[in-house]
C-alpha cells in the first residue's frame, strides 16, 4: 500500500490539472491529525459526494469528533473526487485516501459512510472501488476495513445490503463507541475472524448487519419475509436514538476554498411532531428533543469564534416549534448585536409571528423569506396532513411583502396521492394572489420564486403504501405549472426532472434485488446521480432490464395493505400499524393534530420508554412515562383489524 | 493603523488561490478578534491587500499582506493573537506597523525571488549551460495565451546552485511588476524543464524603498 509520502508526491503531479485542488489536500483549520501509531482503532468518515457540499455535514462532524474524543482512536475525513480529479487519480494509481494523514483509506479499521440521501448510492460504490476495496462485502476479508453506513437513507437499507457490512439505524452518536468497542475487542485477537466480529455488531441495538438476514419472495414478486439466519441477530432491528442531545459540536471544520455552506450549523431539536405524511424526516427522527435557549447561544457563538463564519443556522425540522423560539430569537439578536452574521431560521410556520421572529434576528432582506406550503387546495392540505388556510398565506406573505423582502419563496410538492390537474391548478391560483397581492403594498419590485418537487411515498411514513405518480401525470402537471406561472415576469419556478424523482424513487423502496440494478449502473459508468453531470436515465433503464427486473413494481405500484414491505424488518420505532391508521385517514381527509397536543402512540414511548423514564420533564416532547405497565397501555390493533 | 504582515504559505495551502486567499484571512482576523476595517457602500469589503498573487501550487516563505484595524494595536498583540487562528500551513513570520498614507502595497512590489526545486534527476552541466544561455540571450520571445513577449527583460537573476550530493536546484528572481511579471513556469519552460516535476517556493518579494 502507498505511504502517505508516495501519495503526496502523487498528489503534487496532479492537482494543478484538476479544478479546485483545495477540495483533496486538507490542512483545515479545526481539523484533527492524530498520531497514527498512539491509538488502537483508525476510522475514516466518508461523505460520499464533494468535498463542497460534504465538508458542511454536521453528522460528520459529530461522528468525527465523537471518535477523535477518545484517546484510543482516530477519525479523518474522505469525499468524492470530482470526475476529473477521479480520472487522474485512476491513471496515476492513487487509492482513495484520507485529507488528515494522507493514509488510504484500505489501512483503516473501520469507514463510515453517511448517507442521507439515496443519489449517494452509486458514489459509494465508486469510493470503495477507488479505495481498492472490494466493493461487494461478500468480497472482503480480515484485512479488508468494515464498512458501516448510517443516515436517512437507511431508513431501507435493503437496496445497499451488499455492499454495507454493518448499518446504524437511526441516530449514530452512542453506537459509534458500541460499533468501535467492538471493533477493538475483536481486532485485538491473534485470530481475529471477519465473521465473529460482524456477529458481535449484529448483536448491537441499532445494529443491522445484512448478511446474517434473507429475504424470500411471493409469486407476485412482493417480499414474503425477511428473517435472521443465525441466533444472534434480531427479527426486527430498532433505530438508536439519544435520551439527551449531546453538547452540539462548535470547532466546525474551516475549508481553505470557497465551498457551497460557509457557516455554522447548531441543531436546536431533534424530531417533529407535526405529522405530515410525505415527510419522512419528520417520522423517523422521533421523539422531539430540544436544547436549551443558553445551549444553544453559547454553542452558536463559540462555534462563530472558532470559525469565522458569516452565517450561522439554526437547525431543526419545524422552527416554530421550538418552545423557547421567542427567547432565542432573542438570546441570538442580543448575543450578536453589531457583529457581522447573517443568521438563518428555517422551517418556520406560515403565520405572521415568523415574520416578526425575522424581523427581530435584523437581517438582510435580500436573502428571500422561504416558506413550505407544500400543498394548495384544501383537500390535498387534508391529504397530507399539512392544513394551512390560504389566508393565512396571503396574509403572512402580504406581510413579508410589506416589511421590506422583495422575494418570496414557496416551497410546493406536486404528486401527492390523488392529487389531480384543479390540484395543480390551486397552486397557480394561489402563487398569483401571493404576488397579486404583494403588489399592493410593495410594488412592482416583488417577485416569487416558486419550487415544486414531486412527491416521492419514502419508507416508514404513512405514505408507504401509495405509488408514485406517473411520468406523463407528472409531467403534464409541470407544464401547467410553466404554462400558467411563467406568464408573469415576476415569478420563477423550479422543478424536479421526472427521471431524477424516478431514480430517487427505485432507489428509497428497492428491495435486496435492486442491489444488483445498483452494481450494474455503476459498473456502466452511474455515480454522481444528483448531479446533471453525473445522472444517466438510460444506464438506470438498462440495468433493470439487465436483471429482469420491472422498475414500475418499485414505483408505479399501489401496495397491498398486507403487503410486507423489504424494510419490514428495520423500524425507526413508529410503528407500523400507526402508520396505517394514519393512511387511512388520510383517504378520508382527515387531519391529525400536532401530537404534542394529543399523544397518538406512534410507537415511540413503548420502543424508548426507559429512556423516557430516566429522562422525565421537559426535554422530551413526549408524555411522561411513569411505570412499566405504561407499554402496555400504548398497544395499538394491529393492521387488519 | 495600518499592519504589514509577512507570512509563510506551505503544504496544503498551495492549493488555496488568491481570493480564498483573501477570504481565508478575512476569518482569521475575525477569529482573532481583531478590529478590522470595512470600506463604505452596500457591501462593505475588508480593508485587506495582499501585496502580489501566488501561483497555485506554488509555497511561499515571505508573502506580505497589508491589513487596516480600527484601533492601533501593538504588533507583538496582532501576531499572538493571529497565531492560533490561522491553519497550521500559515506561519506569521513578522508584524510591523506602517504609515497610513504609504502608497498601495500592490504598487510597491518590483520583483519575486524563487527556489525552484527539481524531483526528477536531471543532467546538471547540460542544465547550466541552458542557463547560461538564457542569461547571455538579448531577448527570449514566447508566446503565453495567445499574446507574443519577450521574457528575457522579465528575468533578473537565474542561476543554478550544486548542492554537495550533486544534486542541482534553480534559484531565481523575476520582475513583478504591474504588466511586466516573470512567470516561474514560463522560465522553466525555457529551460526545457517541465514543471510538473518541480516545487517552487517563492522565497521574498522585493518592494520599492
Ligand atoms: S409517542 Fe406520542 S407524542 Fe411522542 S412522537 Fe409519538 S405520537 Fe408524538
Amino acid at each position: 500500500m502507498l505511504t502517505p509520502e508516495q501519495i503526496e508526491t502523487k498528489l503534487d503531479r496532479i492537482l494543478l490539472k484538476v479544478q479546485k485542488p483545495g477540495r483533496y489536500v486538507g490542512g483545515e483549520l479545526n481539523s484533527t491529525i492524530k498520531d497514527w501509531d498512539q491509538v488502537q482503532t483508525r476510522v475514516a468518515f466518508v461523505f460520499p459526494d464533494i468535498y463542497d457540499i460534504g465538508i458542511s455535514n454536521v453528522g460528520v462532524k459529530i461522528l468525527y469528533d465523537q471518535i477523535n474524543q477518545r484517546e484510543d482512536a482516530l477519525a479523518e475525513r474522505a469525499y468524492a473526487p470530482w470526475l476529473d480529479m477521479e480520472t487522474l487519480m485512476r491513471e496515476h494509481g492513487i487509492p482513495l485516501y484520507s485529507l488528515e494523514s494522507k493514509r488510504p483509506l484500505a489501512c483503516f479499521d473501520l469507514i463510515g459512510f453517511t448517507l442521507p440521501y439515496e443519489t449517494l448510492y452509486t458514489n459509494t460504490l465508486n469510493i470503495l472501488d477507488l479505495a481498492g476495496i472490494p466493493v461487494r462485502s461478500a468480497d472482503r476479508d480480515e484485512s479488508h476495513p468494515i464498512i458501516i453506513a448510517g443516515g436517512h437513507s437507511a431508513t431501507n437499507p435493503e437496496p445497499m445490503h451488499a455492499f454495507i457490512d454493518a448499518f446504524a439505524i437511526g441516530e449514530g452518536e452512542e453506537v459509534i463507541h458500541d460499533i468501535v468497542n467492538t471493533i477493538q475487542k475483536f481486532k485485538a485477537s491473534p485470530n481475529y475472524k471477519r465473521e465473529e466480529l460482524l456477529v458481535a455488531l449484529a448483536q448491537i441495538s441499532g445494529v443491522y448487519v445484512p448478511k446474517f438476514y434473507e429475504t424470500t419472495y411471493l409469486e407476485d414478486g412482493t417480499v414474503a419475509h425477511t428473517l435472521p439466519i443465525i441466533p444472534e441477530a434480531p427479527k426486527l432491528v430498532n433505530k438508536r436514538i439519544v435520551a439527551k442531545l449531546l453538547p452540539p459540536p462548535v470547532k466546525f471544520i474551516v475549508p481553505n476554498i470557497e465551498v457551497v455552506h460557509n457557516r455554522v450549523s447548531v441543531e436546536i431539536m431533534r424530531g417533529c411532531t407535526r405529522g405530515c405524511r410525505f415527510c419522512q424526516a419528520g417520522m423517523i427522527t422521533r421523539p422531539v428533543r430540544e436544547r436549551s435557549v443558553q445551549e444553544v447561544v453559547d454553542a452558536a457563538d463559540q462555534a462563530v469564534r472558532s470559525t469565522g463564519f458569516e452565517e450561522l443556522a439554526l437547525m431543526s425540522l419545524s422552527s416554530s416549534d421550538y418552545t423557547y423560539v421567542n427567547d432565542l430569537v432573542e438570546a441570538i439578536s442580543k448575543r450578536f448585536e453589531g457583529r457581522k452574521l447573517t443568521v438563518a431560521l428555517p422551517s418556520l410556520r406560515i403565520e405572521s409571528v415568523s415574520v416578526d421572529l425575522m424581523d427581530k434576528l435584523k437581517q438582510h432582506r435580500s436573502g428571500g423569506f422561504t416558506l413550505a406550503p407544500e400543498a394548495a387546495s384544501e383537500r390535498m392540505r387534508r391529504i397530507i396532513n399539512k392544513f394551512i388556510p390560504d389566508e393565512d398565506i396571503i396574509n403572512t406573505t402580504r406581510d413579508i411583502y410589506s416589511r421590506g423582502w422583495t422575494t418570496i419563496k414557496l416551497y410546493f410538492m406536486i404528486g401527492h396521492p390523488s392529487e389531480t390537474l384543479e390540484d395543480v391548478q390551486a397552486i397557480v391560483d394561489l402563487c398569483r394572489r401571493v404576488i397579486d397581492e404583494g403588489r399592493k403594498v410593495a410594488g412592482w419590485k416583488v417577485k416569487l420564486h416558486v419550487g415544486a418537487s414531486t412527491f416521492v411515498p419514502k419508507p416508514q411514513t404513512p405514505f408507504q403504501w401509495v405509488a408514485c405518480d406517473t411520468r406523463e401525470s407528472v409531467l403534464e402537471k409541470q407544464a401547467l405549472l410553466k404554462r400558467q406561472l411563467l406568464k408573469d415576469k415576476s415569478i420563477k419556478l423550479s422543478w424536479t426532472k421526472p427521471e431524477d424523482t424516478l431514480l430517487e424513487a427505485w432507489l428509497s423502496r428497492g428491495d435486496r434485488r435492486t442491489a444488483e440494478v445498483i452494481y450494474t449502473a455503476w459498473r456502466n459508468g452511474a455515480k454522481f446521480d444528483a448531479w446533471e453531470e453525473g445522472h444517466k436515465h438510460e444506464v438506470w433503464m438498462a440495468a433493470f432490464d439487465e436483471h429482469g427486473l420491472d422498475h414500475a413494481f418499485y414505483t408505479h405500484r399501489q401496495r397491498r395493505t398486507d403487503e410486507v414491505f423489504p424494510w419490514e424488518h428495520i423500524t425507526a420505532a413508529v410503528r407500523k400499524n400507526f402508520l396505517f391508521q394514519d393512511f387511512r385517514q388520510s383517504l378520508e381527509g382527515q387531519i391529525r393534530v400536532d401530537c404534542r397536543l394529543n399523544c397518538f402512540a406512534c410507537g415511540i414511548l413503548p420502543t424508548f420508554a426507559n429512556l423516557r423514564r430516566e429522562n422525565p420533564g421537559e426535554g422530551w416532547k413526549c408524555p411522561d412515562v411513569k411505570s412499566p405497565a405504561a407499554k402496555m397501555d400504548m398497544e395499538l390493533p394491529v393492521v387488519g383489524d | 493603523m495600518r499592519a504589514r504582515i509577512t507570512f509563510t504559505k506551505q503544504g496544503a495551502l498551495r492549493y488555496t488561490g488568491h481570493l480564498d486567499l483573501h477570504r481565508l484571512w478575512e476569518r482569521a482576523m475575525r477569529r482573532a478578534e481583531l478590529p478590522i476595517s470595512y470600506s463604505q457602500g452596500f457591501h462593505p469589503q475588508p480593508k485587506i491587500s495582499l501585496a502580489a498573487a501566488l501561483p497555485l501550487g506554488f509555497a511561499s516563505r515571505g508573502e506580505v499582506l497589508d491589513v487596516r484595524f480600527n484601533e492601533d494595536l501593538p504588533t507583538e498583540e496582532i501576531a499572538r493573537r493571529l497565531k492560533d487562528s490561522l491553519p497550521p500551513d500559515i506561519q506569521i513570520t513578522e508584524v510591523e506597523s506602517v504609515d497610513e498614507r504609504a502608497p498601495a502595497l500592490q504598487t510597491q512590489v518590483l520583483s519575486a525571488a524563487y527556489d525552484v526545486h527539481l524531483t526528477e534527476p536531471v543532467d546538471g552541466s547540460a542544465l547550466k549551460r541552458k542557463v547560461e544561455e538564457l542569461m547571455m540571450s538579448e531577448s527570449l520571445p514566447r508566446e503565453r495565451r495567445g499574446k507574443f513577449y519577450d521574457l528575457r527583460p522579465l528575468v533578473e537573476m537565474l542561476s543554478m546552485v550544486t548542492e554537495a550530493d550533486g544534486r542541482v536546484w534553480l534559484r531565481m528572481t523575476l520582475a513583478s511588476r504591474e504588466g511586466a511579471t516573470g512567470r516561474p513556469e514560463e522560465v522553466l519552460n525555457a529551460l526545457g524543464i517541465e514543471p510538473e516535476y518541480t516545487r517552487v517556493e517563492r522565497t521574498r518579494l522585493i518592494f520599492q524603498e
